[in-house]
């Protein structure tokens, strides 16, 4: 169940250019948030709270790590909140990722600020004893993150898409290197996430999918996808984020 | 002991507080923040005859101090809203106002028809003021004789009261509710979104897949209380009002301008306690500025 609550900041810091990872404590939290679901964060001053993935669990501690990209005036002022400051929160929102823990391996496949919450979820891989490998894209250099942690997990493929670094082009152009795999989970742009599921096609997969959210709990119905399901769509926020990679019409 | 009581046609609200409709969906979401009984009542997202999908996306952007909309009135329809939707609310007891949307005066009709037989449905809120789809809504709403004949063939199927609900996004807010009010309305709501318009600076082109939304929130505010007060002075049936409410204190100005009660949109966006925090505070706010009870405070906001 999900909560609105307080938690508190304990480290904020810019791991790439304008990526910023941010922790946060709180006990129930941390407790009941699993791969795949989101904070529905309050920002000062703003109508919309802003839906940010849950990049790492820390169960032990009480913590939960998100990565956020600043871009606008919301997530400006999320990452100018320091340590000891407390954040409105609801969460863990939306619907986790879930797997047949038979599997014996998973390809991650993320693009840019939707690669955090593929993490969490490659770390609950590994924990249950599945292969991971991951590709993951990004525009250039410099916004580069995580690729030692994923390189922890498994075999890790960077792509930029001006060949700063790793790969040159899209995570797709790489897809054919990565071998065998029982499932594969993306996240990430909508295109990227189209021409993924194109090229795979038949493979069984697991998408996660970003929107303007606005209550983020499944009330205003601003962030619905078409659907083949019966009614004809599925809201992001409530249904998802997380669904099966041709359970909605990208 | 401060009174929250209110007595409207229909309405018997132990607060003057409701979430407003499409704000709140039909209130499963937010049973799980809440008990839905502290709410004085319930205003369901919009019905149609039929079910809609609604606008394509991005539906939603954010403004200064507000947001705008454009969802475009997606539902089930009102039969699968009475046989799905209305039994979980009648689980609450709290009295739930069903919004009637339609294209033509005929699909309102029949909405309104539909709701005859559910028992839990104690008001209809006419609902001639979307402003994001093609055909109807506003198009009533904007058109006082159109707004009138409306009510009028709604008031002759329904053996429920009526709250008619009127729109900003015209120059004559009195003249409107004086029209509606004739025609036989037993309420006025007030007021629905203002039409808005956000351009991506880096797509050039409004932000909005439907181009303009519905702009809600603080912002809204002082439109909502200067048509309210301005209604007030020449109708005598209650008020409903809402635009940008999220403190026990805008309540209190709503109450002062000449609402009966109130209604709270985009704050539960905010803060999903947002109704029970605003219900809770109410007491403390008319008792610290000198009133005992709602109805005490109602149009006192009005120079004698």
């Amino acid at each position: 169940m999900k909560k609105c609550t307080e938690m508190i900041v304990t480290s904020v810091r810019e791991i790439a250019l304008d990526i910023f990872e941010m922790s946060l404590a709180n006990e129930y939290i941390a407790t009941a948030a699993v791969p795949g679901q989101f904070l529905h964060l309050f920002v000062d001053g703003h109508t919309l709270r802003r839906p940010i993935s849950i990049a790492e669990v820390a169960r032990d501690k009480g913590t939960i790590t998100i990565l956020f990209k600043r871009i606008g005036d919301g997530t400006k002022r999320l990452a100018s909140l320091e340590a000891g400051m407390s954040v409105s929160a609801i969460g863990p929102a939306g619907n986790g990722f879930t797997y047949k823990t038979s599997m014996s391996s998973a390809l991650l496949v993320g693009g840019g600020i939707g690669i955090p919450p593929l993490y969490c979820l490659g770390k609950e891989l590994r924990h249950s004893g599945i292969h991971v490998k991951a590709i993951l894209g990004f525009q250039t250099e410099n916004q580069v993150f995580y690729e030692e942690k994923f390189q922890e997990l498994g075999k890790t493929y960077i792509v930029t898409d001006d060949g700063s670094y790793g790969y040159q082009g899209l995570v797709t152009d790489v897809l054919d290197q990565s071998g065998k795999f029982d499932h594969y989970f993306s996240c990430g742009p909508i295109p990227m996430l189209q021409s993924v599921i194109n090229k795979l096609g038949d493979q069984s997969g697991t998408i996660s999918l970003e929107e303007r959210l606005g209550c983020g709990i499944g009330a205003c119905f601003a962030c619905v996808i078409p659907s083949d399901t019966e009614g004809g769509y599925r809201k992001i926020c409530s249904d998802g984020p997380v669904f099966a990679a041709n359970e909605v019409v990208l | 002991m401060t009174q929250l009581c209110v007595e409207l046609p229909g309405l018997n609200l132990k607060n003057p507080v409701m979430p407003a409709s499409g704000c709140f969906g039909f209130g499963r979401e937010y049973s799980e923040f809440y008990d839905l009984k502290k709410l004085g009542a319930v205003i369901m997202k919009a019905a149609t005859g039929d079910a809609r999908y609604g606008n394509k996306t991005p539906r939603v952007a954010e403004t200064p101090s507000g947001m705008l909309n454009a969802i475009g009135l997606q539902n089930p329809g009102a039969e699968k809203i009475i046989a799905n939707e209305v039994p979980f609310l009648a689980k609450y007891n709290v009295p739930v106002i069903a919004n009637v949307a339609g294209s033509t005066a005929d699909e309102y009709v029949k909405v309104a028809l539909a709701f005859n037989n559910a028992e839990a449905v104690k008001a209809l809120e006419l609902n001639i003021s979307c402003p994001n789809v093609t055909e109807g809504g506003i198009q009533f709403g904007t058109d006082p004789d159109m707004a009138a004949d409306v009510t009028e063939k709604v008031k002759a199927v329904s053996h429920l009261p009526v709250y008619v609900k009127l729109s900003p996004n015209i120059s004559d807010i009195v003249g409107m509710a004086k029209a509606v009010e004739a025609a036989g309305a037993d309420g006025l709501s007030m007021i629905n979104t203002i039409t808005g318009m956000q351009i991506n600076l880096t797509g050039r082109e409004p932000l909005l897949a439907n181009q303009t939304g519905g702009m809600s929130g603080r912002a809204l505010k002082p439109i909502a209380i200067r048509m309210i007060y301005e209604a007030r002075q020449y109708v005598s049936i209650p008020i409903i009002g809402m635009g940008g409410i999220s403190t026990a204190e805008d309540v209190l100005e709503f109450l002062l301008a000449g609402a009966n009660a109130v209604a709270v949109g985009t704050a539960n966006f905010q803060n999903p306690n947002a109704c029970p925090d605003i219900i809770e505070n109410l007491p403390y706010v008319l008792q610290q500025y000198g009133f005992t009870s709602v109805t005490d405070a109602v149009g006192k906001g009005h120079r004698r």
